[in-house]
């Protein structure tokens, strides 16, 4: 079975791509989910929605428009968070809604409920072109060299900014880098996952590897392994039974976390 | 002995208020000082103001070299986020030594080798392989202090540092500063609002509400007006 996916050139960059995304989004959602800033990432999925919805009705390029806007959005809300000026978890789910909104409006205002828009909201597995397997190679490469040699100091922010900030790290330079970067892995991401689900890539992998492992770097690489894992097999069930590629994989992860949850028990009733 | 941070009329403000207003103060090699106050009266910026994350207003701040060399060591007060961090003992420790490392992208052996022996100080090193989430509220604080010690040897500056401990924790908790202090010659900065506590550990008192109430020996607090009112003591 797996060969003849791999016999379609579109399922081959669905799976590079979308199991890139996956790693980048789990290893982002580590230091993301630590911090409780995980709503962070489901407000920029509508945003992104929001941006991607009218670039299309207006007619400009989707990926070019929306990625400077949620970019801006992730600014914004890092910035409500960090401040608690404004209850932070209301003020996410209001602009979630206004940009879902938006873009619902736009659409039907020009093309109507085209496929291109359903596709954002739920995802499609043909959506991955050539140009955006690259920009996720590119991506990855830059999230990867990231933890790679400033692990220690990811650590040092998510762990306890006040300290690393009284230590001399660049706390405010770390979290915008991170904001972009999650912003740039949603709206690649969620034409294949769709707005809905895209957050779930961000959220399962950091919660999953946490039921088992007690250490940090244990969890950041369980969490970019299991990640690609629950996606891989979730394309290959999407292949197999004709489901919707990210509501297949969502499910999967969801089967993941269920699992580690379960062993997690059988070893505390061992332990006694 | 020679003076570690000197402050002379220094203010602390933000874009519309002062926070603190006119402080002198020395901190010298060895000192205990506890700063207290009410809630709102200055003492977490004094605390961003003396890490050098806040710049003063008016006065200045002098630190010695060796000071600067060195840094500040700094127990912040505790998130709820970090009640189930996972991260191991020696990984949150070895954290501290972040600020002696530069540029490099990895620790050495002797940062390593630094936290290894703040451990062992502060009776932790069986707890190493542990992960943070499940260690005792007590236990916690002792690898913060770690962590702070591999920051930095000479000063520390503990922020509210025995809330949501269970008071028997909060005297082991005493006990280890105080040795620190002590046995070590490590100078010690704590806010806290613990003051009956604070009396008899510390060797000053600093008391803020945005002007300094009191400065001065902890033992000549308690006969001071501010400190009766503080201490809730109606008579000496």
């Amino acid at each position: 079975m797996i060969a003849e996916m791999l016999s379609y050139p579109f399922l081959v960059r669905a799976l590079v791509g979308g199991s890139l995304i996956s790693l980048c989004a789990a290893l982002l959602g580590v230091s993301l989910v630590l911090r409780r800033y995980s709503m962070i990432g489901d407000g920029l999925s509508h945003v992104s929605f929001g941006a991607l919805s009218i670039a299309v009705a207006v007619g400009w390029a989707p990926l070019g428009a929306s990625v400077p806007v949620v970019v801006l959005a992730a600014f914004f809300l890092l910035r409500i968070t960090e401040n608690g000026k404004m209850k932070s978890d209301a003020a996410i789910a209001m602009i979630s809604a206004s940009s879902l909104a938006a873009g619902i409006v736009a659409t039907s205002l020009t093309t109507g409920m085209t496929t291109d828009v359903s596709s954002y909201m739920f995802g499609s597995i043909l959506a991955m072109s050539p140009g955006d397997v690259k920009l996720c190679v590119g991506l990855s490469a830059v999230v990867l060299v990231l933890f790679v040699f400033c692990y220690d100091r990811i650590f040092a922010v998510t762990f306890d900014e006040s300290f690393a900030r009284a230590t001399g790290v660049n706390v405010s330079a770390y979290n915008i880098l991170i904001a972009v970067l999650t912003a740039v892995t949603i709206v690649l991401g969620m034409q294949m996952m769709g707005a809905m689900m895209i957050s779930s890539l961000i959220i399962f992998p950091v919660l999953t590897s946490m039921r088992i492992f007690k250490s940090f770097r244990a969890v950041v690489w369980s969490s970019g392994a299991v990640a690609v894992v629950c996606f891989c097999i979730g394309m290959m069930a999407s292949y197999k039974f004709s489901t919707p590629a990210g509501a297949s994989v969502v499910l999967v992860d969801l089967g993941a976390f269920l699992l580690f949850g379960a062993i997690e028990k059988i070893r505390g009733l061992n332990k006694g | 002995m020679s003076a570690l941070i000197t402050c002379s009329h220094v203010d602390f403000g933000y874009e519309h208020h002062d926070a603190v207003v006119d402080l002198t103060m020395e901190v010298e090699e060895g000192d205990y000082l506890c700063v207290v106050g009410a809630n709102g009266a200055g003492k977490s910026t004094l605390v961003k103001g003396l890490l050098g994350l806040l710049a003063p207003t008016g006065g200045t701040i002098r630190m010695a070299d060796e000071l600067k060399k060195t840094g500040i060591g700094y127990l912040p007060q505790q998130t709820a986020a970090q009640k189930d961090f996972p991260a191991t003992v020696r990984e949150v420790v070895l954290s501290g030594a972040l600020s002696r490392r530069g540029r490099r992208f990895f620790y050495s052996g002797q940062e390593k080798e630094m936290a290894e022996r703040a451990m062992e100080r502060l009776g932790i090193l069986d707890l190493k392989g542990r992960c943070f989430r499940e260690l005792s509220g007590g236990q916690q604080q002792r690898v913060l202090i770690a962590r702070a010690l591999c920051a930095a040897g000479k000063m520390l500056i503990l922020d509210e540092p025995v809330t949501g401990l269970d008071p028997q924790a909060i005297q082991d908790f005493y006990g280890f500063i105080k040795r620190l202090n002590q046995e070590e010659g490590v100078a010690i900065i704590m806010v806290t609002h613990d003051v009956a506590n604070m009396v008899g550990q510390a060797d000053k008192i600093l008391h803020l509400q945005q002007k300094v109430l009191f400065y001065g020996k902890a033992q000549d607090y308690k006969k001071t007006r501010a400190g009766r009112e503080f201490l809730g003591v109606g008579e000496v």
